[in-house]
């Protein structure tokens, strides 16, 4: 009943959505949480027992549960066919539907439960701000687009929830609108969204022009049919087409920069939009993709190492960042680099598993820095922390389990699934893996160290608060501080779901995701029984490398929180940045983010000039407007003046030529020749009378000469 | 002495003609001009009456009767035309008559 009608699922928060926008302004508070925390709380209860039944269903085969509601584009009639590249004709089909198959069974659970957790976070951090109304109604709205997301069953679907996460986050970050740096941040956060969008589209449209449809199931048992070949190259564009999609959601490098600056965001956002939910969105659509990523090495390869990249690229920044919320930001990033790697290196269950790990403990500690922003009246800068390790003990002490669950100690959630990750990383054929692990566990070096960092500044060492400040400390309310106990506990034991068999566990949770993700890319039909049967020899082995990486995991994870101890647990006003005294240069530039904003605006958006040329696309603007000035009016002036030089020219030709010669010339032709001729009339009597008498001499001399 | 002949006869209304057109091109009052024009016809007279002595007939003589009437005629018209020049211009100043001239 359940399952059957889980279309109901994003329903519910889109009610509580559209009632806010409706009657929000008249509603008390007590009302808005009632119909919007009810709305997700309803949503999370529905989807544990659709859950349930789908476990029922599916009898361990991983069979997806597909209900389609409504066709919303194309029909049967088929006038909306089109012709896919191999010249046949396929109708195009993108409906409401939804598939619910261990995958999506997962992100619903965690995206659903960490939803509802923070929507009860934030009754009690957003009490004494503006707008409550309109930041529930916007948190609705977004749980309605990433259910959308989660649940649909084709491509199309999914790109309106992908759409509405992004908007979502638009209006979420620039909820405090009237401060220009959050607006500039939504639109950061919205436009490089965008850029990525269009790869989505992009990868999305080659996908149905060569395989003919949109539905996840299609594509999956046409790929999966051994009918393509590895490394098909429009395959290979496609799924890259994709990825750029996810880098733009997931805040992969190049697309990376609009999370940081979107932690000016309210905290509660920070922590479900940019922790736990929309930012796995790209990692889920590459999940769902994985038939045709297993289909395109040099696809995975890229995802492989770019994802290693942003991890260490974004740990290194994080490792100097002062606002605390900044150094969470550039942790996610870096974690979900991690992600990546994992997919990108086929270990897409380790990948998934980290998603649902990181979920927890990710939240936890961006609720808990809320706690501690509240606690300390607004400051975020971890400078002016220090020694609130008595005084807000619920926050410091779930707090202290987020660090010990991201930075990999044995145990906690993080531990499993990171360790997972590089271990798969290590073991995947080729040496280039190697490389990519070295980069994997470099990071966690890191990771481990500006955790420790954070909780250290802010928990231990001397107060260095003003004086007001210290005085109006005090724990959150209950409203914030069950959700983190809730999480923090989550984040214990979500981990043990995946415990691997070299502890004696049996990892269910991959063995739950099983059937989504295909191991290898098809085979030759004749080889296919029995590589399988050899593969699933292999998984029962235990390598004793594992627990030789395992090991140096932790010790990366110990030494990167002893040094952090050392730095920065006795921190007193004055404290010093190791790295800063170690190489100040280096630190300069870990501290501006590698100047990444500033490149991209010399590069890409031309907001500064090199020198006197702008790139970029305010560049373009620039050169477009000076070719219209300069060469295009130019060539209307140019136009102009020959008209004129022309005209100038005919007017001379008219007025001397053909009225001077043409016209006056006969005239004063005429008139010269009158002068003889008038002198046959000169009106003078005697001159007549001379004329006869000329002419009568004249016929006189000629008879006498005859 | 010579015999007077015909000859002599045509020399003197030669000169008188001549004289007679001279008169006409030249003499700016109008009155002079119709007299001049009166010389000249009757030198021509002249002529005809020398003419009719020596062919022995009477031709020249009726001619010249005709001329006559025709220059009394004339002379009729021609002082009428003085008299309207007169009444109009208030001079009898053959150049002055020069409405016609451009």
């Amino acid at each position: 009943m359940f399952l059957n009608h889980i279309y109901l699922i994003p329903l519910f928060p889109a009610f509580g959505a559209a009632m806010m926008l409706f009657f929000g302004r008249r509603l008390q508070k007590a009302t808005v949480n009632a119909v919007c925390v009810g709305a997700v709380v309803v949503a999370f209860l529905f989807a544990c027992f659709a859950v349930v039944e789908y476990t029922h269903f599916a009898h361990g085969t991983g069979q997806p549960f597909e209900k389609i509601v409504y066709t919303w584009l194309g029909s049967g009639d088929g006038h909306l066919n089109f012709l896919k590249k191999d010249g046949t004709a396929a109708a195009f089909n993108a409906d409401f539907g939804f598939l619910l198959d261990p995958l999506s069974a997962i992100w619903l659970l965690f995206v659903t439960g960490v939803g509802m957790l923070i929507h009860i976070y934030s009754t009690g951090y957003m009490a004494h701000e503006g707008g409550y109304y309109r930041f529930f109604g916007y948190l609705n709205l977004f749980m309605f687009a990433m259910l959308t997301l989660i649940l649909a069953n084709n491509y199309i679907l999914m790109f309106v929830g992908w759409e509405g996460v992004g908007l979502c986050s638009y209006l979420l970050i620039g909820f405090y609108f009237h401060r220009k740096s959050a607006s500039d941040a939504a639109n950061k956060a919205f436009i490089t969204n965008r850029i990525g969008d269009a790869g989505f589209l992009l990868g999305a449209f080659t996908l149905v022009w060569y395989l003919g449809s949109f539905r996840f199931t299609d594509i999956n048992a046409l790929a999966r049919s051994g009918h393509y070949l590895v490394g098909d190259p429009i395959l290979t564009a496609a799924a890259l087409l994709l990825f750029l999609g996810a880098c733009g959601k997931s805040a992969q490098i190049p697309l990376y920069v609009w999370l940081p600056d979107a932690m000016e965001g309210p905290t509660p956002v920070s922590a479900l939009i940019h922790a736990a939910t929309m930012v796995t969105a790209g990692v889920y659509m590459v999940a769902r993709s994985n038939a045709i990523f297993v289909l395109a090495p040099t696809a995975m390869k890229t995802v492989a190492i770019i994802g290693a990249l942003t991890a260490i690229f974004a740990a290194s920044i994080g490792l100097v960042q002062n606002d605390i919320k900044r150094v969470l930001a550039y942790s996610t990033v870096s974690q979900l680099g991690y992600m990546f790697l994992a997919l990108g290196v086929g270990a897409f269950a380790a990948g998934v598993f980290h998603v649902f790990t990181h979920a927890f403990f990710k939240a936890l500690l961006f609720l808990g820095s809320g706690s501690v922003i509240h606690a300390m009246s607004g400051e975020q800068d971890m400078k002016f922390m220090g020694d609130l390790r008595s005084r807000i003990p619920i926050t410091y002490k779930t707090m202290f389990i987020g660090m010990l669950a991201i930075a990999g100690i044995p145990g906690f959630a993080g531990f499993f699934s990171k360790d997972e990750i590089l271990w798969q990383a290590y073991t995947k054929e080729g040496s280039a893996y190697h490389f990519l692990w070295l980069i994997g566990f470099a990071t966690a070096l890191m990771t481990a160290f500006y955790m420790g960092r954070l909780i250290f500044l802010t928990f231990f060492g001397k107060p260095r608060m003003s004086h007001e400040a210290e005085h109006h400390i005090h724990e959150s309310p209950k409203s914030m501080t069950i959700p983190l106990v809730i999480l923090a506990i989550c984040s214990v034991l979500a981990g043990w779901l995946g415990l691997p068999h070299s502890l004696g566990g049996s990892n269910r949770f991959e063995k739950f995701l099983e059937p989504v993700f295909a191991k290898e890319a098809p085979m030759m039909r004749a080889e296919e029984p029995a590589q399988l049967a050899a593969g699933k020899k292999e998984e029962e082995h235990t390598d004793p490398m594992e627990y030789g990486l395992m090991i140096l995991s932790v010790g990366a994870a110990v030494v990167g929180l002893g040094l952090a101890y050392r730095s920065y647990a006795r921190a007193g006003k004055d404290y010093s940045e190791p790295i800063a005294v170690a190489s100040p240069p280096l630190y300069r530039v870990l501290y501006n983010k590698w100047f990444v904003d500033e490149g991209y605006d010399y590069i890409f958006t031309g907001r500064r000039k090199l020198g006197d040329v702008r790139l970029g696309v305010m560049g373009a603007g620039e050169a477009s407007s000076w070719f219209d000035a300069k060469i295009i009016d130019g060539a209307v002036n140019d136009a102009g003046w020959i008209t004129r030089a022309i005209a100038t020219l005919s007017s001379w030709w008219d007025k001397w030529v053909i009225d001077g010669v043409c016209v006056n010339g006969p005239a004063i032709l005429a008139r010269m020749m009158s002068y003889p001729a008038r002198l046959f009339e000169w009106g003078l009597v005697q001159w007549y009378a001379l004329v006869m008498v000329t002419g009568l001499v004249g016929f006189a001399v000629y008879y006498v000469w005859k | 002495m010579v015999p007077i002949a015909t000859l002599h006869y045509l020399v003197v209304a030669a000169a008188l003609f001549v004289l007679g057109v001279i008169g006409v091109l030249t003499r700016r009052n109008v009155v002079i001009i119709l007299m001049s024009i009166e010389l000249i016809l009757n030198a021509v007279n002249l002529n005809l009456v020398a003419f009719s002595r020596m062919w022995g007939n009477l031709h020249g003589q009726v001619f010249a009767i005709f001329i006559v009437v025709d220059a009394a005629a004339e002379a009729a018209v021609g002082l009428g035309i003085l008299i309207a020049f007169f009444r109009n211009k208030e001079t009898i100043n053959v150049d002055e008559i020069d409405l016609l001239k451009w």
